[in-house]
C-alpha cells in the first residue's frame, strides 16, 4: 500500500511480530478440527476411547483406507455424489448461460418480462422450497433416484441473472463480427461467445461443484433414509443418526469425502474466490 | 445475410451499436431467443412455479401422507402452524442462535480481515487457512464436532483443553442447554467466518489510502485503535450492514448442523428442522408443511427485500442513497453487489436501468487468471477491486 503505512510498519516492527504470532496461533486453531479428524481416522478404537490424550496415534491405521473403500454403500455414495456434482453443475451452467445470453443479447419483446420473472424468482429462498419440490418430485416418481437429486436443481435463477449481467457487459464487436461473417446465433454463441465466458463460467463451476458435493437438505429429502441415490453427505449423516460406534471408520470416510473438495480448493482457489466475488455465495 | 447488414445506412448501424438492448438483427432472431431460453423456462415452470402453486393450493387442504388434497380446511393449516408452540419455540431457538452467532461471526471475521490485511507477507497463506473450512461440509464438520472435539470423553480435544486449565471435563455436550450452544455456535463460526473475512477484506482494500494518509498527517497513529475507529469502521459501514443481514438470513436457514448435531430435539430445533419434521417426518403432513413453507418463505422474502432496500441500490438511485447516509460516499462495491446473492442485491439496481454501468459482480471475475502465479495470490485482485477497478 502506501509508503506512509510502510513507514508505520517499520516503526512498529514489534507490533508486526505480535500480529504474526496471533495470526499463526489462530491458523493453528482453525486447523485443529482437521487434525482431530485425521487423527481419529488413523487411531485404533482403543486409542479413541482411551481416557488419556494422545497427540498422534502410535500405530496409524492406514489399513482403514481400503477397508472403508470396500464398503459398497460408501462407494455407491461417492459415485452418486460425483455424478450429481459434475452433471448438475455443468448442465445448470449451460442452461443458465444460454438463458442469460438470450435475455442479454437476443432482441425479443419477451426478454424484459422474462428477466423480471427471473428477478422475482430470485427473491424466493431455495431452502424452504424443499416442501413444494418434494411434492412435484414425489408425483413424478423420482424419489430415491439420481434424476430426483439432480434435475430439480438445474434451473437456478441466480446463475441466469449472473450470466445475463455478464453478457450485458460483454463487448458487442465480437459477436457483430461473427454475425457479419454469417454465423447464426447458435454458432456465434458456442464458437465465439461461450469460449470467452470460460473464466467466468469456471468460477461458477467451482462454486457449483463444491456446493453440490456438500449439499445436504435436498439429498436428504430425495434419498431420505433409503439406500438408493445416497450421497456422501447422507451416508456420513446416517452414522450420526444411527449412533455408530465405529468412530475410526466414520472419520476415515469423512476424511476421504473431503479429498475431492480440498483438491478443488487448492488447485482452483482463484476461481473459487473469483466466484465468491461474483456471487457473494448463496446464504 | 452479410449483405443485408452491410446494406443498412451507417448512421443507423451506429445508433444500433450504441443502444445496448438492440444488437444487429440477424436471421432467426425470434426463434433463437426461445431456443436459448426455453430449457430454463420449462425447468423453471416445472420445478419452481408449479411446485409453488401446488404447494400454495395444498396449504388450504388437509394432506397427510399424500401430496394430493383430501379435505378443504381454509386457513386452518396456517392458523395451526402459526399458533403451534413448537413453531414459536423454533423461532425462539433461531433468536437465541442469532443473538450469539451473528455478532460473534461479525467480530471474528472483521478481526481476521484486519489482521490479514495488516501483515505484509504470507497474506495469501493465512487467508487460505482461515478460508479453508468453507470447503468443508456441515455434515463432516458435525461428525468432527460431535464425535471428535466435543465427544465427552476425557481424552476429547476440548475436554483435554478444559482439564489443562483446571476445569472439569463435560461428559455430554449435546444434551444440556448452555453446552449445546457452544457446539452449535462454534461449528457454524468455524464454517462461515472465512467467507465473511473475504467480504471484509474486500471492504478494507477498497478504502482509499488517502484517508489514512490524511489522518496520519492529523496525528493519528497508523495502525492504531483511533485510526481504526475513525477511518476503518465508518468506511466499512456498507460491508458491515451487508454482512449483518447475510448472517441473519443464513442463521434463519440453518439446518445441516442442527439436524446432524442435535437431531429433532424440540429445544434446539430451528424453523427449517421443524418444517422438515412436519412435512417429511413420520406424519408426512404436506398440508401443514406447505403452509409452513409459505410462512417461512414470506419471512425470508421480507428479509430479502429489506436487504435489497438497504444495501442493494446501485449508483443510479441517488434519491434512495441520500436517505441512507452511509451510501453517500466511499466505495460501495463487491460486498453490496456480491452479498446480495440469494436475494439479489444488484437486482433492483438493474431493474432501474438496463445497460447501467457494468456492475462489479459481473466484470470483476471476468479474467481471474490475469495475474498468474500462485493461485491464492492471483485471487487477491478480484477482491481488491470491488469498485470495478476504478482505483487501480
Amino acid at each position: 500500500m502506501s509508503t506512509l503505512t510502510m513507514a508505520g510498519y517499520r516503526r512498529r516492527r514489534g507490533g508486526l511480530i505480535v500480529r504474526y504470532v496471533i495470526a499463526s496461533l489462530l491458523a493453528l486453531v482453525f486447523l485443529v478440527p482437521f487434525y482431530a479428524m485425521v487423527k481419529t481416522a488413523l487411531s485404533t478404537n482403543d486409542e479413541i476411547y482411551s481416557t488419556t490424550f494422545t497427540f498422534w496415534p502410535s500405530d496409524p491405521q492406514w489399513a482403514r483406507i481400503p477397508e472403508v473403500l470396500s464398503d459398497p454403500r460408501f462407494l455407491d455414495a461417492l459415485k452418486n455424489s460425483a455424478i450429481m456434482a459434475v452433471v448438475a453443475t455443468s448442465l445448470s451452467i449451460l442452461i443458465a448461460a444460454l438463458a442469460g445470453y438470450a435475455l442479454a443479447r437476443i432482441p425479443n419483446r419477451f426478454a424484459r418480462p422474462m428477466f423480471m420473472m427471473v428477478v422475482i424468482v430470485l427473491l424466493i429462498p431455495g431452502t424452504t422450497a424443499f416442501v413444494p419440490n418434494f411434492i412435484i418430485v414425489a408425483s413424478l416418481g423420482w424419489i430415491g433416484t439420481l434424476r430426483g437429486l439432480i434435475i430439480p436443481g438445474l434451473f437456478g435463477a441466480f446463475n441466469v441473472f449472473l450470466f445475463r449481467q455478464f453478457y450485458v457487459n460483454f463487448p458487442k464487436e465480437v459477436e457483430e463480427a461473427a454475425h457479419i461473417d454469417g454465423a447464426g446465433y447458435f454458432r456465434t454463441f458456442f464458437q465465439v461467445i461461450f469460449p470467452n465466458t470460460l473464466p467466468f463460467a469456471s468460477a461458477l463451476t467451482v462454486l457449483g461443484l463444491i456446493g453440490s458435493w456438500n449439499a445436504f437438505l435436498w439429498p436428504l429429502v430425495v434419498a431420505g433414509s433409503g439406500q438408493s441415490a445416497n450421497t456422501v453427505q447422507i451416508y456420513l449423516s446416517s452414522f450420526l443418526t444411527a449412533q455408530t460406534f465405529d468412530y475410526g471408520g466414520l472419520f476415515m470416510a469423512a476424511t476421504l469425502s473431503l479429498i475431492p473438495v480440498l483438491a478443488i480448493f487448492f488447485f482452483l482457489q482463484r476461481y473459487l474466490v473469483a466466484g465468491i466475488a461474483a456471487t457473494g455465495l448463496k446464504g | 445475410m452479410s449483405t443485408a447488414t452491410a446494406g443498412r445506412s451507417s448512421r443507423a448501424a451506429q445508433a444500433r451499436s450504441r443502444d445496448s438492448s438492440r444488437p444487429t438483427r440477424i436471421r432467426g432472431t425470434g426463434i433463437a431467443f426461445w431456443l436459448f431460453f426455453t430449457p430454463f423456462a420449462v425447468g423453471l415452470l416445472i420445478f419452481t412455479i408449479i411446485p409453488l402453486l401446488w404447494g400454495g393450493a395444498l396449504s388450504f387442504f388437509e394432506a397427510k401422507g399424500t401430496v394430493l388434497p383430501t379435505q378443504f380446511v381454509g386457513l386452518g393449516n396456517f392458523k395451526d402452524f402459526l399458533t403451534d408452540t413448537a413453531f414459536l419455540y423454533s423461532l425462539r431457538t433461531f433468536t437465541i442462535f442469532a443473538i450469539f452467532i451473528v455478532p460473534v461471526t461479525m467480530a471474528t471475521s472483521l478481526f481476521l480481515a484486519v489482521l490479514v490485511n495488516g501483515i505484509p507477507r504470507f497474506q495469501a497463506f493465512y487467508r487460505s487457512v482461515f478460508f479453508l473450512p468453507t470447503a468443508c461440509s456441515y455434515v463432516v464438520a458435525s461428525v468432527v464436532w460431535r464425535l471428535g472435539l466435543f465427544n465427552g470423553l476425557d481424552s476429547g480435544v476440548v475436554n483435554t483443553m478444559l482439564s489443562s486449565i483446571g476445569l472439569d471435563p463435560i461428559a455430554d455436550w449435546l444434551s444440556a442447554s448452555p453446552y449445546w450452544w457452544v457446539v452449535l455456535i462454534s461449528v457454524r463460526l468455524w464454517m462461515q467466518v472465512g467467507f465473511y473475512m473475504l467480504l471484509f477484506l474486500a471492504g478494507l482494500q477498497a478504502i482509499p489510502s488517502q484517508l489514512y494518509e490524511a489522518a496520519a498527517v492529523d496525528g493519528l497513529n497508523p495502525g492504531g485503535w483511533r485510526m481504526f475507529r475513525m477511518i476503518t469502521l465508518p468506511q466499512l459501514r456498507t460491508t458491515s450492514t451487508a454482512v449483518l443481514l447475510l448472517l441473519l438470513i443464513a442463521a434463519f436457514q440453518a439446518f445441516d448442523e442442527f439436524y446432524n448435531l442435535t437431531g429433532n430435539n424440540p429445544e434446539t430445533r430451528p424453523p427449517l428442522v421443524y418444517l422438515y419434521n412436519i412435512a417429511l417426518g413420520p406424519e408426512q403432513d404436506f398440508g401443514h408443511g406447505s403452509a409452513g413453507a409459505l410462512v417461512l418463505t414470506a419471512i425470508m422474502v421480507v428479509a430479502g427485500l429489506l436487504q435489497t432496500w438497504i444495501i442493494g441500490f446501485d449508483s443510479n438511485d441517488d434519491a434512495r442513497r441520500r436517505r441512507l447516509p452511509w451510501r453517500r460516499r466511499g466505495p460501495v462495491g463487491a460486498v453490496g453487489a456480491g452479498a446480495g446473492a440469494g436475494v439479489g442485491a444488484t437486482v433492483t439496481a438493474d431493474l432501474a436501468g438496463t445497460g447501467a454501468p457494468p456492475g462489479p459482480s459481473a466484470d470483476a471475475p471476468s479474467d481471474p487468471s490475469a495475474d498468474g502465479g500462485h493461485p491464492a495470490a492471483a485471487a487477491a485482485p478480484e477482491i481488491i477491486r470491488p469498485d470495478g477497478g476504478d482505483r487501480s
